[in-house]
């Protein structure tokens, strides 16, 4: 499989980076970290905006940068989509000449989508004739990707676009966030700290603290390690699951959902059987017993294996569960106090039910 | 008998001309100039600055010294000048041209220095994502950028040297045509007694100061309610 092999070390003083991964050629990378961790400026060196002084990146067969050859291809010659925080949209191009801008700068056969279908895709044909300064927030971030888009990049590059908007801007945006993962299939690298937008967005996870690389690999083995071994806390634990629409039971209005865990029976939802979906479960959500509770209302529970067991102070432990089945790729995540875990005596290794209190769809 | 002349119209015709020539050669030379300063991390740039504000400050009379003593026949620049072939460059037009060039360089440099200054890093970068090499960059972004700040250094360029005396008198002198603009006109009317005529003359410079700063401040009005 194509890959996206980078390695970068920026010069000592002020901010250093100095890390290496290699992530997949397709699909969305998300990269997470607290401000100061070095996202931003781990993207401005994919694209070329930072050279760092000792760095490699070979984006499938093609090499990007290679110090030790002296190779450093010029941003402009990258081939990247970058939609920064701000919109930074040209404010003396109207919204239609800003869309055009990388466009009209390639030649007919490096253009891989139409103005047409982006138009449609991020919905600009009521603001075509505008100028940026009369744009809400929302709309300057849609007219920032579309022109990303028609740039045809071979990779995308996306620095924290809800972060600048308000709540209303966001949920503006996001939908044309979820699209672009589901119907492009440009490689795309995106940073957030919200980790619930990578969760609903990423395939893929990069975790960086101080401008290192904590861990680097599929979003459902990585997002445990936010809480557990990365140093990085976060606020909300929560674990993601993809699951495939089985059937809907439209007299309880429940769906029923295959998951690596088991059958999972959520709030009905709008997908068809056979389209998967992916789940977010709250790790407060998720309780432990040593065996299954059959005088309970709660219908989701499933057999699991302790299979690590990290101290959340003060008084929480974060629990990382597998499928008893011995699936390696699934991990739920359960928070419980260190009381209950003292009382019922878990150990890594130790087999048990978690009982699943309730799920989200994130996509 | 002075009263008597009728309205010369000569040194109004070649203030006009000269400025609007300074203007060109201001913006031709001053845009690249301030673009390197708003942009460079080299440490020349705070000398260059200083240099580009030096007339300012200086009296103009001392510019025209050295503009005199380096342009002139056996100066080092107006000798070579010449022993290549090329025109006198002292009580001439192409010196005027020189010596206003010089002196009213800080007033284009640094509205549009301010201006490459003010748009940032950012918009530079996008246009790099997008495929713009450096050149594209420029002329598509950064410079209808900066247009407010290249419209305000054309207007100052140009009424600075429509105002200035110390220099041209220096390097200049007075010669009708040539290099007699309107301010030595003013004086030498004075000199004459020809009051009527200096009447006109201050009364059309003034009048047109005013309508200068009027223009630039407006723009700069307009500047500020369009970034709002």
């Amino acid at each position: 499989m194509s890959t996206i092999r980078g390695q970068f070390k920026t010069a000592p003083g002020g901010f250093s980076l100095d890390l290496a991964f290699t992530i997949p050629n397709g699909g969305v990378t998300g990269v997470f970290g607290h401000s100061g961790s070095g996202k931003t400026t781990l993207l401005r060196c994919v694209a070329g905006l930072t050279r760092a002084r000792d760095a490699e990146l070979v984006i499938g067969d093609e090499i990007w940068q290679d110090e030790k050859r002296d190779i450093f291809m010029p941003v402009h010659s990258r081939g990247v989509g970058y939609v920064f925080q701000e919109a930074s949209l040209f404010p003396h191009l109207s919204v239609r000449d800003n869309i055009l801008y990388g466009f009209n700068r390639l030649s007919p056969r490096q253009r891989t989508i139409t103005v047409d279908q982006a138009i449609a895709w991020t919905g600009l044909a009521p603001l075509l004739d505008r100028m940026p300064a009369g744009l809400s927030g929302g709309e300057r971030q849609r007219v920032a990707l579309a022109r990303a888009l028609l740039r045809s990049p071979k990779l995308l590059l996306m620095d924290e676009p809800l972060a600048a908007l308000d709540e209303p801007g966001r949920a503006e945006l996001m939908p044309y966030l979820d699209r672009l993962h589901r119907d492009l299939a440009v490689p795309m690298i995106y940073v957030s700290h919200s980790l619930r937008e990578l969760a609903r967005l990423a395939d893929t996870l990069l975790l960086l603290r101080e401008g290192r690389l904590v861990a680097c690999g599929p979003l459902q083995e990585i997002l445990p390690r936010v809480y557990t071994d990365s140093g990085i806390t976060h606020e909300e634990v929560f674990s993601v699951l993809d699951a495939t629409v089985v059937s809907h039971d439209g007299a309880y209005h429940l769906s029923e959902l295959q998951t690596a865990f088991g059958t999972v029976w959520a709030s009905k939802i709008s997908a068809q059987p056979g389209e998967s979906v992916r789940l977010q479960i709250a790790g407060r959500d998720v309780s432990i017993g040593l065996a299954r509770d059959t005088q309970s209302s709660i219908v989701n529970q499933f057999p699991v294996r302790v299979a690590g067991i990290a101290d959340r102070p003060p008084g929480s432990v974060v629990l990382e569960l597998r499928p008893a089945t011995g699936d390696d790729q699934n991990l739920l995540l359960s928070v419980i106090t260190r009381r209950s875990r003292d009382h019922l005596s878990l150990e890594t290794g130790a087999h048990a039910y978690a009982r699943v209190k309730g799920v989200s769809i994130l996509r | 008998m002075p009263d008597a002349q009728a309205f010369d119209w000569t040194p109004v015709l070649l203030t006009l001309q000269l400025a609007a020539v300074s203007v060109v050669v201001l913006l031709i030379m001053g845009t690249p100039l301030a673009w390197w300063l708003a942009r460079t991390r080299n440490r020349a740039r705070v000398v260059v600055e200083a240099l580009v504000a030096m007339p300012l400050v200086l009296p103009p009379t001392v510019l025209g010294f050295y503009l005199l003593f380096l342009l002139g026949p056996h100066g080092p620049v107006g000798g070579l000048w010449e022993s290549w072939g090329g025109p006198r460059l002292v009580f001439s037009f192409p010196g005027l041209v020189i010596g206003s060039v010089l002196y009213s360089l800080p007033f284009v440099v640094q509205p549009i220095q301010n201006a490459f200054m003010a748009m940032g890093e950012r918009p530079l970068e996008v246009a790099a994502t997008l495929g713009a090499n450096a050149w594209d960059r420029f002329f598509s972004i950064a410079f209808p950028m900066a247009r407010r700040g290249v419209l305000t250094a054309a207007t100052l360029g140009f009424a600075h040297t429509v105002g200035e005396f110390g220099v041209v008198l220096m390097i200049g002198g007075n010669i009708p045509g040539s290099t007699r603009v309107v301010s030595i006109a003013i004086y030498d009317s004075v000199e004459a007694l020809n009051y009527p005529q200096a009447h006109i003359l201050s009364a059309g410079m003034f009048v047109f100061s005013f309508a200068v700063f009027l223009l630039v401040y407006a723009i700069n009005r307009r500047a500020d309610t369009v970034s709002r």
